[in-house]
C-alpha cells in the first residue's frame, strides 16, 4: 500500500515577504547548478544579496570515522571520493601524509608516476572547473568541448589504473602499477591537443565581453579576506599572494621541476579565471619534463620496508616470510609509530592536508581531512552580500568547491 | 557470557595485539634545533604559560592551557607573522583522560613554517571560540561541536554544521559506533514516515561481507537481469545483453527502430 | 537495498497484454524520458560525462531538466544521507506520474562503502525505484545501457501505471 509520509509542505518555515521588504531565497540542495549539494539561504533587497547562509553537511558520509575504524590501506579508496574530480592527489595526499608519518620515501619511479598522475588530475580538474563554471554562467558550448578534452584525459587514467573517476592509483609506499607501454605517446598526443584547445576556449571566452561583464569585479576577496578564511590555492594566489604549495613548502619531485606559477592581482573572479588557464599550460610543461626523468629511472616502484609496506608480487610468491609479512600487513594493518602528523599537498583546489594521530595501532586514533572546499564556503557568507543574485552562480562556479570535500 | 566490551570506545580494534610490542615514537626534537621556533616560542612564553613544547615532523607542537587559547593564538598571529590557520579540530581522549584535545594548526606564509597549538579541554569545560581572530573558526568549532560536543563560548552561530539540526549525538565521540545507534539508524524512516513505518521498510541491511553466489565467474548481475522480486536462490533465467526487444520496436506491425546490426547488413548487401 | 515485506508478485504472475494504445502511448513515454539532475556525488560527475560530448545522452530523446515537475525520470547518482533523505523524498512526490527511477552507482543501491550513521543504506528505503545500475563510479555506457533497459522495461508494462500498485513506499 502506498504509505502516506508525514512531509509538510516546506513554505511554512520560509517567509517570503518581510516588512522591510526582504524576500528569502532557499537555493535548495538539488539545483541545477552542477556543484553538489549546497544550500544556500539568501536574503534579497530586490535583486541584491543582503545575508547568505550556506548549509552543508548533505554529503557527510561519515569519511573520518570510517577513517579511524579501518587500516591505513584500505582506507585509500575511500580518499578518492573527497575530491571526486581529481581523485589521484587526495590519494597522494593521504599517502604522503602516511609514509611521512612511517618515515618512507617512494622509489624514484613512483614518485615520478605520481607526478605525471598528479598533474593530469590537474589538468582533469580544471578542465572540469571550466566546463561547469561556464556551464554556469551561460557558455555552454565550452562545456561539451571541455568535456571532450576532458575525455582524453581520462582515458590516460583509464589506461594506467583501470577507472576513470576513482583512481586509487596509488599506494603507500609508492604505485602498484608501471605506465603502459603507449602511455607517454598517448600523453604527449594529448597535450599536442590540448594545447590547441585551450587557444580555443581562451579565444571563445578572454575577450569575450559578456563573460568579462560577468567575470570582473565579482566575487572580489582581499588578501586579508583569504587569510581570514584559511583560503589557499587558486583563489588565494587570485588575491596577489604568491603561495603554492609545491613551490614555497615543496614535497615529491616538485624541488626539481621548473615551473611557475601564476597569479593574479586582480582579486576577482576573471583573475581566478585567468590564473587557472595558466596554470593548465603549466601543468603541460611540467609533463614535458617528467618524460625523460621517466625514462632514465629504476625500474622499483615500490617502497623498500617490509615492516610497513608488503613487497612485490614476484617475492611474495616465491618467497615464505614475504608472503607471511604480506599475510599479516594485509588482514591486521602496518602499525606505523605513535605521534601526530599533518602533511599538506597542493591539489587543484587548495591546500587539501591530512592530520594522522597515531598510536600505534594499525588504526589511526584520529584523522581529520582538511579539505580547502569546506572554508571556501564558509567564505561565501561573507563575500555574497552586496551581489546580484546572478553573481551567486559565478561565485560558486569560480571558487571551484567539490561536496565531496566539504563534508567528506 | 560474552567478552565485556567497554562502551566508552566501541572503535574496530586489532584483533591481534603483541604482549611484547613497544611501539616506536616519531622522533620529538628539542625546540632549540629551529631557531625561528626557538624565537617563536620564547616570545610567546612571555604571555602565556606553555606546558610542553617539541618539534615533531617539522612542526612545532605547543600545549598550552585551555584558558589561554585565544591569548597564544592572538601573539602568534599578530606579532609571529603566522597569519593563515589552516585547521582547527580535536581529539577524543574521554575514555582515558576525560577529555579533548583541542589543536589549531597554523602556518606562516612569510616565515615558511607550521605550528600548531594544543590545549586540553575536560568533558564539562567550556573553550573560548578564537572566532574574532579567524573567521575560519566559525565553520571549525561549529564542526568540532557538532562531532564531538565541546561547548564553545563567544561563538557567533552555534549550531550544527554537517549532521540534520535535530541530530542525536556526537558522531565522532568514540563511543559512537560507526553504523549508528538506534535513533541514527531509523532517522530517515522517522522522518519522512514515522515510526509506525519501521516494520514495514525494515532494517538497515549492512552486511560488509556479503558475497554474492556468482561473483567470482560474472560481474554483477550483467546479462542476468531479472524484475525485482524473482527467485534467485537456484537457476534464474538468463536475460543476455540486449539493448532492444528482440525484433525490435514494433507498433502496429512495423518496425520503427531499426537495429543497428540490421541497417548494416542492408547496406552490405547493397554495395553487394 | 531494502528488506520489503510485500509480494511484489501480487497479481499471480499473469501475463500482461498490451493493447494498441498502450503501445503507443509506451513508445511515446519511452524514447523521451526526461530525467531531473540529480546529481549528488561522484556518480553525478559521471553522469554528466554521459551527457557530454562523448557518451551523448540526447539521442536518446532525453534532456536534462532541472525541475522535478516537468521530469518523468530521477537518475538518482551518488550517495544519499539522511540529511538530504527529507529532501530526496519531497523532490519525488513533486515528480507527476508516471515517474521511473534508476539507483545509479552502489552508494545509491546500497549505501555503497560508506557503511556509516549518516547515509542512507540504499535509495530504496525511501523511494521505488525500477533499475538498479551497479558500479563505483559506474561508467557513462553503463548508465546509457540503463536507460535502455529501462526504455525496454517501460514498453514492457501497461501504460496505466496506476493500477499496478506495486510500490510499496
Amino acid at each position: 500500500m502506498q504509505q502516506i509520509n508525514r512531509l509538510k509542505p516546506f513554505f511554512e518555515n520560509i517567509t517570503f515577504d518581510r516588512d522591510d521588504n526582504t524576500m528569502v531565497v532557499n537555493f535548495g540542495p538539488q539545483h541545477p547548478s552542477a556543484h553538489g549539494q549546497l544550500r544556500l539561504v539568501l536574503e534579497l533587497q530586490g535583486e541584491e544579496i543582503t545575508k547568505a547562509y550556506p548549509d552543508v553537511g548533505y554529503l557527510h558520509r561519515g569519511m573520518e570515522k570510517m577513517g579511524e575504524n579501518m587500516i591505513y590501506n584500505e582506507f585509500l579508496p575511500t580518499t578518492d571520493r573527497m575530491d571526486y574530480i581529481a581523485a589521484t592527489s587526495n590519494n597522494y595526499g593521504y599517502a604522503l601524509a602516511v609514509e611521512k608519518l612511517i618515515g618512507v620515501e617512494a622509489p624514484r619511479r613512483a614518485e615520478v608516476i605520481r607526478t605525471m598522475l598528479l598533474e593530469i588530475n590537474r589538468i582533469i580538474s580544471h578542465l572540469f572547473w571550466l566546463a561547469t563554471h561556464a556551464l554556469d554562467v551561460g557558455a555552454m558550448s565550452v562545456f561539451l568541448y571541455a568535456f571532450r578534452e576532458r575525455e582524453y584525459a581520462m582515458d590516460l587514467m583509464e589506461d594506467y589504473c583501470g577507472a576513470r573517476l576513482t583512481h586509487s592509483a596509488v599506494r603507500i609506499g609508492g604505485v602498484p602499477l608501471d605506465l603502459p607501454n603507449d602511455f607517454i605517446y598517448n600523453m604527449e598526443k594529448f597535450m599536442v591537443i590540448l594545447t590547441e584547445q585551450l587557444e580555443v576556449y581562451e579565444g571563445l571566452l578572454n575577450k569575450n565581453r559578456i563573460w568579462r561583464m560577468r567575470l570582473e569585479n565579482v566575487g572580489v576577496m582581499s588578501p586579508e579576506m583569504c587569510a581570514q578564511w584559511g583560503v589557499s590555492g587558486i583563489a588565494l594566489r587570485g588575491s596577489g599572494v604568491k603561495w603554492d604549495l609545491r613551490r614555497e613548502m615543496p614535497y615529491g619531485l616538485y624541488p626539481e621541476l621548473d615551473f611557475d606559477v601564476p597569479t593574479s592581482d586582480k582579486c576577482d573572479s576573471y583573475g581566478r579565471y585567468l590564473c587557472t588557464m595558466q596554470e593548465m599550460r603549466e601543468s603541460m610543461k611540467i609533463l614535458k619534463q617528467l618524460v625523460p626523468m621517466y625514462k632514465e629511472s629504476d625500474t622499483q616502484l615500490m617502497a623498500n620496508s617490509p615492516e610497513y609496506i608488503s613487497c612485490t608480487k614476484e617475492e611474495m610468491m616465491t618467497q615464505n616470510y614475504s608472503l607471511m609479512q604480506h599475510f599479516v600487513l594485509v588482514t591486521q594493518g602496518m602499525r606505523p609509530p605513535v605521534g601526530e602528523i599533518y602533511v599538506a599537498t597542493e591539489s587543484p583546489k587548495g591546500e587539501l592536508g591530512f592530520y594522522i594521530n597515531s598510536d600505534g595501532s594499525p588504526y589511526p586514533y584520529k584523522l581529520k581531512l582538511r579539505a580547502p572546499s569546506f572554508w571556501h564556503t564558509g567564505l561565501l557568507q561573507d563575500l555574497l552580500p552586496g551581489h546580484q543574485l546572478a553573481d551567486v552562480v559565478t561565485i560558486i562556479g569560480n571558487l571551484n568547491i567539490v561536496f565531496g570535500e566539504i563534508d567528506r | 557470557m560474552r567478552k565485556y566490551s567497554p562502551k566508552n570506545d566501541v572503535q574496530q580494534k586489532s584483533y591481534y595485539t603483541d604482549r611484547f610490542y613497544v611501539a616506536p615514537t616519531l622522533d620529538k626534537a628539542p625546540v632549540s634545533n629551529d631557531s625561528t621556533f626557538a624565537s617563536d616560542c620564547s616570545s610567546l612564553a612571555n604571555v602565556v604559560e606553555i606546558k610542553e613544547s617539541y618539534i615533531q615532523a617539522g612542526h612545532l607542537v605547543i600545549y598550552v592551557d585551555s584558558k589561554d587559547n585565544v591569548k597564544a593564538i592572538k601573539h602568534l598571529k599578530e606579532i609571529r607573522a603566522y597569519n593563515f590557520m589552516m585547521e582547527l579540530s580535536a581529539i577524543d581522549y574521554v575514555s582515558t583522560q576525560n577529555g579533548f584535545e583541542v589543536f589549531y594548526e597554523m602556518l606562516s606564509v612569510s616565515k615558511h613554517k607550521r605550528i600548531r597549538v594544543k590545549c586540553f579541554v575536560g568533558c564539562d569545560d567550556a573553550i573560548a571560540s578564537v572566532e574574532p581572530l579567524f573567521r575560519m573558526a566559525d565553520w571549525s568549532e561549529r564542526e568540532m561541536y557538532d562531532m564531538y560536543g565541546i561547548t564553545i563560548k563567544n561563538h557567533p552561530y552555534m549550531k550544527r554544521i554537517l549532521m540534520p539540526d535535530d541530530w542525536q549525538g556526537h558522531p565522532l565521540l568514540k563511543s559512537y559506533p560507526l553504523i549508528g545507534d538506534e535513533a541514527a539508524q531509523w532517522y530517515e524512516v522517522d522522518k519522512i514516515f514515522g515510526k509506525e513505518a519501521r516494520d514495514i521498510v525494515g532494517p538497515e541491511l549492512r552486511d560488509a561481507a556479503q558475497v554474492e553466489r556468482y561473483d567470482t565467474q560474472r560481474f554483477s548481475r550483467l546479462g542476468h537481469e531479472v524484475p525485482k522480486g524473482t527467485d534467485i536462490t537456484t537457476n534464474e533465467p538468463e536475460t543476455p545483453i540486449r539493448y532492444q526487444e528482440e525484433g525490435g520496436v514494433q507498433l502496429f506491425g512495423k518496425k520503427l527502430v531499426t537495429p543497428f546490426d540490421e541497417i548494416e547488413t542492408k547496406h552490405l548487401e547493397e554495395r553487394k | 537495498m531494502a528488506q520489503h515485506k510485500v509480494n511484489y508478485l501480487q497479481d499471480g504472475g499473469a501475463p500482461i497484454v498490451l493493447t494498441t494504445v498502450d503501445k503507443i502511448v509506451n513508445f511515446g513515454r519511452s524514447n523521451s524520458l526526461w530525467p531531473m539532475t540529480y546529481g549528488l556525488a561522484c556518480c553525478a560527475i559521471e553522469m554528466m560525462a554521459s551527457g557530454a560530448s562523448r557518451f551523448d545522452f540526447d539521442r536518446f530523446g532525453t534532456i536534462f531538466r532541472a525541475s522535478p515537475r516537468q521530469a518523468d525520470l530521477i537518475i538518482v547518482a551518488g550517495t544519499l544521507t539522511k540529511k538530504h533523505a527529507e529532501f530526496m523524498r519531497r523532490l519525488y512526490d513533486q515528480m507527476p506520474d508516471p515517474k521511473w527511477v534508476i539507483s545509479m552507482g552502489s552508494c545509491a543501491n546500497t549505501g555503497g562503502m560508506f557503511n556509516t550513521y549518516a547515509t542512507v543504506q540504499g535509495v530504496d528505503r525511501i523511494i521505488p525505484v525500477d533499475i538498479y545500475l551497479p558500479g563505483c563510479a559506474p561508467r557513462p555506457e553503463t548508465l546509457q545501457y540503463a536507460v535502455m533497459q529501462l526504455q525496454q522495461k517501460i514498453r514492457r508494462n501497461p501504460a496505466n501505471m496506476r493500477q499496478k500498485a506495486k510500490r510499496l513506499v
